[in-house]
């Protein structure tokens, strides 16, 4: 039918306990390698649309498909299970559980997710080599991975939680402000490391900030005030 | 599943300190319980057994309890004392195959004395049918002799030799002295956890003796007739405060107590021990049971702490519980993950509880035993107890999907991004 990796047509979504609806799309598509930059002011409901495309958020209208799954078909148990199969996410802070080591956090991915787990041994490595080998690409040294994950910094911190949306090769990775607690340079480094990595595996990577200076790098820009017709109707009442 | 049990005690580990007072909290009430459990359980036994063996107790008319009391516990009078002519008409019929005279009334320091015959400590039994033994020393034989019970002997330190005085009546103060007719210790007897322990025993006619210069509860004024004569005296007694009875065959038990109650010469009241010692444990069991109830609410306030704990460490692990939910975990993987935490907690809890009581109990047995003449036999966990124990678990299970349920449902609101 379509190859579409994201596909989200006529949506609305409003909280339980909301008057006004908080997201109003009529469509947004996504194909596989893309690279989607989208940005919006704190409030805009950007992380209200990774929570509807992550699954557990159901929309009140509209349709919302991610690689051919119909997610408002499907049952809560199967949209989770479709999240940890294809997705990877990346979110503000605090990515990290703090009981678990460095490889242990990064292999919290594959633990829920058989799929991830047989992609991210298929090429003939063991889940700890491949853990290895992404913490590599992402400049966490070796003596570090040894360390509470508490005693690391955020940048690396957020350098551990991309290897975890990446391992197991998901076509999805999604990241919601990954960046706001680093600072300018540290912002770029880390957005080239994830860019890199998201074409090495050919994922398609949703970037969400309020930031719109981050957007270089990206091959689609959306301004999410110009998507959402909530918003605008909100804004003219 | 596995790997949620992992995380489960991982993330346990993690908060180790406050889960660890926890759970000392739930194993110290879950150790309380189960104590408090065996406790009574053995002071009701050792209760049910202070005396056995003996198949019917005889005393004047009265009520069953009250003559248990005095016959076997000492504690109180008979309004009412027997004849002895009524002894021997007992001792003679022939269903009965031993009889124990019992006469009380005097008192030595507060504790009871117990006037008897030798046969008291050929045939007593009490526990399983066990004998009474002698620590040191042997059963009286001298008109003045006494055997003293272990509590006596150890209470006011008394040794084989050593000289006491009786008083006249019961309690401990205002009594008059049967100065003039001290008694030698000639035996103490091992600890039995029985009235038996509190007892001073002389021989019937050794009661005869010291009242010889008493009439009606006082002494004659003016009047005294010295130790070294008593025996020049008829001292069979008159009368007896109770008999126990052994029979030939427990089968005539209720014969022989049909016979005793239309003993014509005078009313007359047979119990069976285990019916009486029954109803008495109806009356002194009721503090037992309110001391369970107590230790009951004990571990009720320890699963509470311990919910209280979990439901407040709830808000901290808000990210922690998005984070899993990113990965894919189910809202159902975290209700169990912070189910099986609280379950983890009591289970262990309940087994170091139950490691902590053996190790107590080991230890400390030996002094209750010398200390209260109370038997707490160190054992296996008993069907009764299981019952508790399941109970205990089964309450904690149902407390512990408190903290899985409000985590499943905070799990549902915050989806992916966890506000604090
Ligand atoms: N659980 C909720 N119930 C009701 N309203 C909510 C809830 N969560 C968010 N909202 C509202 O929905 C709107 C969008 O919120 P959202 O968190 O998606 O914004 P955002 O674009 O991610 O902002 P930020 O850049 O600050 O993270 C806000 O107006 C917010 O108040
Ligand atoms: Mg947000």
């Amino acid at each position: 039918m379509t190859n579409h990796v994201i596909r989200i047509d006529n949506l609305a979504f409003r909280y339980p306990d909301a008057d006004n609806v908080c997201l109003d799309i009529r469509e947004l598509h996504a194909e596989a390698g893309d690279r989607i930059f989208i940005y919006g002011p704190s409030g805009s409901g950007k992380s209200t649309l990774l929570g509807l495309l992550g699954g557990v958020l159901t929309p009140e209208r509209g349709t919302i498909s991610l690689l051919g799954h119909e997610l408002t078909t499907m049952t809560p148990s199967a949209r989770d299970r479709l999240r940890a199969d294809h997705i990877g996410f990346v979110f503000q802070q605090f990515n990290l559980i703090p009981y678990l080591s460095v490889t242990d956090n990064v292999l919290l991915s594959c633990r829920f997710s058989a799929r991830r787990h047989s992609c991210a041994v298929a090429s003939g490595t063991t889940l700890h080599d491949e853990a290895t080998r992404l913490l590599d690409h992402l400049d966490i040294a070796s003596e570090l991975r040894h360390r509470p994950v508490t005693q690391l910094s955020v940048g690396q911190q957020q350098r551990v939680a991309a290897a975890r949306a990446l391992i197991g090769r998901p076509e999805i990775v999604i990241a919601d402000e990954p960046t706001s607690a680093l600072d300018a340079e540290r912002q770029i480094a880390f957005l080239e490391l994830l860019s890199r990595e998201c074409i090495a595996a050919n994922a398609t990577l949703l970037f969400v900030s309020h930031d719109r200076r981050l957007a270089s790098g990206f091959n689609r820009e959306i301004a999410l005030p110009s998507l959402n017709r909530a918003q605008i109707a909100q804004e003219v009442a | 599943m596995k790997y949620l049990l992992s995380l489960a005690v991982r993330s346990a580990w993690n908060r180790k300190l406050t889960l660890g007072l926890t759970l000392m909290s739930v194993a110290l009430s879950v150790a309380l319980l189960i104590g408090v459990e065996r406790v009574r359980q053995d002071a009701q036994d050792s209760f049910a057994q202070s005396v056995s063996g003996t198949d019917l107790v005889v005393g004047a008319r009265t009520s069953p309890v009250q003559l248990m009391l005095y016959a076997v516990f000492h504690i109180g009078d008979a309004t009412n004392n027997i004849h002895w002519q009524t002894c021997k008409d007992i001792a003679a019929n022939p269903l009965v195959a031993w009889t124990i005279p019992v006469s009380m009334g005097d008192s030595h320091h507060g504790f009871p004395v117990v006037g008897t015959t030798t046969d008291y400590f050929a045939h007593f039994h009490y526990g399983e049918a066990e004998p009474l033994t002698f620590r040191g020393g042997k059963p009286f034989a001298g008109l003045f002799d006494a055997v003293i019970g272990a509590e006596v002997a150890d209470h006011l330190g008394y040794r084989i030799g050593d000289k006491i005085t009786l008083s006249h009546g019961t309690g401990d103060i205002g009594l008059t002295e049967h100065a003039d007719k001290p008694f030698t210790v000639t035996g103490i007897l091992a600890r039995s956890g029985t009235p038996v322990d509190r007892a001073v025993h002389v021989s019937l006619e050794a009661i005869e003796a010291i009242h010889l210069d008493w009439q009606g509860g006082a002494k004659i004024p003016g009047f005294s007739i010295p130790a070294e004569y008593a025996s020049k005296f008829d001292l069979t007694p008159k009368e007896v405060t109770a008999i126990l009875v052994g029979l030939k065959n427990r089968a005539s038990v209720f014969k022989m107590q049909r016979a005793v109650n239309e003993y014509p010469a005078e009313p007359l009241l047979a119990v069976l021990p285990g019916v009486a010692l029954d109803q008495l444990w109806q009356v002194v069991g009721v503090a037992e049971r309110a001391l369970l109830a107590v230790s009951g609410m004990v571990v009720v306030v320890g699963l509470c702490g311990l919910i209280a704990v979990i439901l407040a460490s709830l808000n901290e692990r808000r990210r922690e519980l998005a984070i899993l939910r990113s990965v894919g975990a189910r809202p159902m993987d975290i209700f169990l993950l912070l189910s099986a935490e609280g379950l983890f907690i009591t289970l262990s809890g309940t087994l170091i509880g139950m490691a902590l009581l053996t190790a107590l109990t080991a230890t400390f047995a030996p002094i209750i035993q010398s200390h209260y003449g109370l038997m707490i036999a160190p054992r296996f966990i008993s069907p009764d107890e299981f019952g508790l124990l399941g109970i205990v678990v089964g309450v904690s299970l149902l407390a512990s999907l408190a903290p899985g349920y409000g985590a499943y449902k905070l799990s549902l609101a915050d989806g992916l991004t966890p506000r604090i």
